[in-house]
């Protein structure tokens, strides 16, 4: 395996990937022609406990979830950047332990802005 | 890469799925029986002995029930989430170390699908991937109920994916590798990486609960106040593929956690074992590959057990909970295992 190149370690992935697609779309397509059909307008109405339909569902919603998803996008950047130097960390020594201490530190004050900001205060 | 591996490989990808499938089938009719045993029932007892036949007979009830496209829905997003999330459920086992070699005919075998060396990185990948496949899922169904668990569910997971990227860190700052296989091979002296990493073990185990939507981190499928969550209107195979997912991913973080933590297929004294039994290194392999099945199943049952023993978190416990506590944790494990390898001498001077 050493002396073959990086890209055919990869073949495999792809191959896993045909074998679930098969097994998906079969089960798709095999549920699909099984299973019996009976329509009917109020059968296929999206379920509201029993009661009739209000409205359309996607309405606004709280804006918590999209704040959650921002802070979730900046704090992932920042735990990428740390995996190449957790990789690299014992060879960079502690020069390198210091730097990354120093952008913890940054990133510890930046998740306390947030949270005094309330902006992970659900009620 | 030689024909006969590449045969091997695509053969090897068959069957850990088939066995990924079959785990989790299993897993449906275990977590019943457990729930029985731990409820003083008797569980599933009529299709078979001990009720075996159960999962079959279930998935065949779910083949034949009939499938709904409620007319709101936006169809083909609707039938695209549930495949995307079963896709991204069976792509992680692609990278995990299922064992050692095995030499057939002069020929030696990995049995692992493929050792790329970003594994670890991988699976973060695909398993953030499968959020799509709830998200979409969820707004697909234009249901209330089915857009409140979606969105429930991926601002949990994204939330709970920072502290297990973090946790995640200070193992590799041990390791020096992003390979699953090289994390494996290096706890094979009988000092799993759990004993150096017990905090970072623990928010891992929180995490990989959250990630896998499993009580008590279930909120997005809390039937008492959201019917069914994101599946509320999938029925048939397409409800069947989202339940399934969820049980592949619960054997799927299982391994990954023997893999990081509890050293794999390795076992305490395997070579002296090996020596005194005789075995010869296939036997040892596939004794390996057996205890490594043995603890994937110990994990299964401690998510089930977890499950039937603790209630739900209130939804701003579950966000403080990931945002105030596990996030702060895994900086301080950074920290810690830093400071400790500095003072250890374990890293270069420069």
């Amino acid at each position: 395996m050493e002396n073959t190149s990086h890209l055919w370690s990869y073949l495999p992935i792809v191959a896993m990937a045909v074998i679930a697609l098969g097994f998906v779309v079969t089960t798709m397509v095999a549920t699909h022609y099984l299973g019996p059909r009976r329509k009917s307008a109020v059968k296929d109405d999206p379920f509201e406990c029993g009661i009739e339909v209000k409205g359309n569902a996607r309405t606004p919603f709280s804006i918590k979830y999209f704040l959650v998803a921002i802070l979730f996008v900046l704090f992932d950047v920042e735990v990428i950047f740390m995996y190449p130097w957790a990789v690299n960390f014992k060879s960079l020594g502690l020069f390198g332990l210091l730097e990354m201490f120093s952008f913890m530190a940054l990133m510890i004050v930046g998740l306390i802005y947030i949270i005094r900001r309330g902006a992970l205060k659900w009620e | 890469m030689p024909i006969e591996i590449l045969l091997f490989k695509l053969l090897l990808c068959g069957i850990i799925f088939v066995v990924s499938l079959g785990v989790a089938a299993y897993a449906t009719w275990g977590e019943r029986k457990f729930a029985a045993v731990l409820q003083d029932r008797v569980g599933p007892s009529r299709a078979g002995p001990f009720g075996l036949l159960q999962p079959i007979a279930d998935g065949v009830k779910m083949f034949m029930k009939e499938e709904m496209l409620p007319n709101k829905s936006n169809k083909f997003l609707f039938i695209l989430g549930p495949s995307l999330f079963m896709l991204t459920a069976c792509m992680v086992s692609t990278v995990i170390p299922w064992g050692g070699d095995l030499t057939l005919g002069g020929v030696t075998y990995n049995l692992q699908i493929t050792d790329i060396n970003i594994g670890i990185l991988y699976m973060f990948g695909v398993v953030s991937l499968g959020i799509y496949g709830i998200m979409i899922g969820g707004w697909a169904s234009n249901n209330k109920y089915s857009l409140l668990g979606a969105l429930r569910a991926s601002s949990q997971m994204i939330s709970y994916e920072i502290a297990m990227g973090l946790s995640i860190i200070a193992l590799v700052m041990m390791t020096g590798t992003l390979s699953l296989r090289e994390i494996v091979e290096q706890q094979n002296a009988g000092v799993s990486y759990v004993v150096y990493q017990p905090l970072g073990f623990l928010i891992f185990l929180i995490c990989a609960f959250a990630e896998t939507n499993r009580a008590p981190f279930d909120l997005a499928e809390c039937e008492t106040e959201l019917v069914g969550g994101y599946h509320t209107e999938y029925s048939s195979m397409k409800l069947g593929l989202f339940l399934f997912a969820e049980y592949i991913n619960m054997f799927i973080s299982s391994a990954v956690m023997v893999s990081l933590y509890f050293g794999g297929y390795n076992f305490p004294f395997q070579t002296e074992i090996a020596e005194a039994l005789g075995l010869s290194a296939n036997g040892l392999t596939i004794i390996q590959t057996l205890i490594f099945f043995g603890k994937i199943v110990g994990f299964i049952l401690f998510f089930m057990w977890v499950r039937w023993t603790l209630p739900r978190f209130r939804y701003d416990q579950l966000m403080s909970l990931g945002w105030k506590v596990l996030l702060p944790l895994a900086l301080v494990n950074i920290f810690i295992t830093g400071i400790v390898m500095w003072a250890l001498g374990l890293i270069g001077n420069n």
